[in-house]
């Protein structure tokens, strides 16, 4: 028998942080063992016990002012000294970046595996965690266990929905730990101004790709998602080889999924494609009938999308307005 | 004068990736493979700091197949020496044994001031090999760098995360991991490739770097993969047309209100 025992959250991000306890409480409850929030910060005040109340049993809490840095060091010396001390099974860690670095530090420090950005966690028959998560480029799911404990994830934000809050019993266990100091230091932070709306919870999606020749064009995508009630996305082109925009959609950026999407000019490359498979229905337009997006659209549009992207504007505004 | 060690994985083209239909299996046997993406954009940042700086660029691939067209067009870029790390044992490594092997990698290679790696691998996208072989060489990291210095012993780079861009100073040796925005990797020149036919790629086996076969491969692997399974993707490609864009657009707008996702 495995001494192991205990399924482990771990973000610095707080919302990921509580989607991260709803789904380790469902595999808590299956293996029928305790689910454990592991917190490090400073000043957190009640957050101790809202985690308690968001699902975990036990909070192992650790304050200390060297945590703000969000350094990993820190981080990676005082979960690993934990997990040597308390043996979890199973740790979920939230997949930012920042998290994906702490986790594969964490599973080097404690030799074990670690698999990343996890979109499907479940028990299996023999009790070990399997994770699903999507390999090559958004070509294939894979299913993967880990044959050593403790057996690491990390899951990005918004796989998994926050949980209730309730009344519930649970202790916080203030932890020590000899903190390690950051091995780099930090000289400047520049904040990225965040869209007002997350482009994850819009409804709507209208997408622009290479096809869009100028940035100023823009604007007729930003109406057609006015009409829409919707908001503008990019494919990684525009803002890594035009520098246009900072944020785009795909695998290596944000994975939405609406109930619409409407790709323009957009061919369809499958890093692409990994960020918008779970949309509900997909329009493309596109000029070239040989784009690849066609293979994965609802509705297909062979044309120009400066002539059908205003006509659907145009013609989107009358129908609804009169419905 | 500085030694730059870039880690390449010779990863899929996934792009050229096919599932089997009725199975789903997806189909890795014949797919070509290529230098990973940002593992280029790390080669590309080296030789750039070479150029400013005159450091020599070594280039360092695991692998269990050979790799020497991948590495000779590393050297075609600009990297000064390759070393081919391949054993057929090395199958199914995952990212702890792979780190492993990398480790010993450039411990043998050694003297070095810096080395880079992409933020992931375009195949398997896990982010991991870089952060655990800093930890195996217990060095300092930096991940996910957009613009990377050197000078001296002292490195600044900013790193490129989700809400900040964070400048961080550390000392060499270092190892940084750099993401696609760093740089726009160079096709080498005709002239380079045949310079490059001249540069020495050394091959190292299990046994030279006195790896033992139990320690490496699918068996000394933590994660096991169970299934890999093409996803399913089943859309109705229904064809919109029409003389004129209003006329298509009605259509569309039609479809669209139909399904429910336009309108409240």
């Amino acid at each position: 028998m495995s001494e192991h025992k205990g399924v482990w959250v771990f973000s610095e991000n707080r919302d990921l942080m509580l989607e991260l306890l709803g789904k380790g409480r469902e595999l808590a409850n299956e293996l029928k063992t305790e689910l454990a929030a592991v917190l490090f910060g400073h000043d957190l005040g009640n957050l101790p016990h809202e985690l308690i109340g968001y699902g975990a049993s036990r909070v192992y809490l650790l304050e200390h002012p060297l945590f703000k840095g969000l350094q990993a060091e820190p981080y990676v010396g005082a979960l690993t000294t934990l997990a040597k001390k308390y043996i979890p099974d199973i740790i979920l860690i939230g997949s930012t970046k920042r998290g994906k670095e702490v986790a594969a530090r964490l599973a080097a420090r404690l030799e074990t595996g670690c698999v990343p950005d996890c979109t499907h966690l479940s028990i299996d028959k023999s009790g070990s965690l399997q994770m699903g998560r999507v390999v090559y480029g958004g070509n294939a799911a894979a299913t993967q266990v880990c044959r050593v404990k403790p057996q690491i994830a990390t899951v990005p934000l918004r796989v998994f929905e926050k949980p209730q809050r309730e009344e519930r019993e649970g202790e916080v266990i203030k932890v020590d730990a000899e903190l390690e100091q950051p091995k780099t230091e930090v000289l400047e932070v520049k904040g990225i101004e965040a869209p007002a709306v997350k482009i994850e919870e819009a409804k709507t999606v209208v997408a622009g790709g290479r096809g869009v020749e100028k940035k100023e064009d823009f604007r007729i995508l930003d109406e057609l998602a006015e009409v829409l009630g919707g908001q503008v996305a990019y494919t990684r082109p525009l803002c890594e080889d035009r520098k246009w925009f900072t944020d785009w959609v795909g695998l290596s950026g944000h994975k939405i999924k609406p109930a619409l999407y409407i790709g323009c000019g957009i061919s369809g490359v499958i890093q692409h494609v990994a960020g918008i498979r779970d949309s509900q229905v997909i329009v493309a337009i596109n000029k070239d009938p040989e784009a690849p997006i066609f293979e994965i659209a609802d509705y297909l549009v062979e044309g120009d999308l400066y002539e059908i992207v205003p006509a659907l504007s145009a013609t989107l505004k009358k129908m609804l307005k009169t419905s | 004068m500085s030694r730059i060690i870039v880690c390449l994985k010779q990863a899929l083209d996934v792009a050229e990736l096919k599932a089997d239909a009725t199975t789903r299996r997806l189909i890795t046997a014949g797919v070509p493979r290529k230098i990973s993406d940002f593992d280029k954009n790390a080669l590309e940042e080296a030789v750039r700091l070479k150029e400013k700086m005159g450091s020599e660029v070594f280039v360092v691939t695991v692998s269990s197949e050979d790799a020497k067209t991948t590495l000779r067009e590393a050297l075609a870029i600009g990297a000064d020496k390759a070393y081919m790390v391949t054993d057929p044992s090395f199958e199914d490594s995952d990212t702890l044994v792979t780190s492993y092997i990398l480790a010993e990698t450039v411990k043998r290679v050694g003297g070095f001031d810096l080395i880079l790696c992409g933020e992931a691998s375009v195949d398997s996208y896990s982010a991991q090999v870089g952060p655990r072989l800093a930890e195996r060489l217990n060095i300092p990291l930096v991940t996910y760098v957009r613009k990377l210095s050197l000078d001296g012993n002292i490195v600044t780079a900013e790193r490129s995360l989700e809400d900040c861009y964070e400048t961080v100073r550390t000392k060499t040796p270092a190892l940084i991991t750099v993401t696609g925005e760093t740089n726009e990797p160079r096709i080498p020149s005709l002239m380079a490739i045949m310079k490059a036919s001249k540069k020495e790629i050394v091959t190292w086996n299990a046994e030279s770097l006195g790896i033992s076969k139990e320690k490496v491969g699918e068996n000394a692997s933590a994660i096991q993969v169970k299934e890999v399974l093409a996803p399913k993707m089943e859309r109705k490609k229904i064809v919109i047309k029409g003389e004129t864009a209003a006329g298509v657009a009605e259509r569309l707008a039609e479809a669209l209100i139909k399904e429910g996702v336009v309108g409240r």
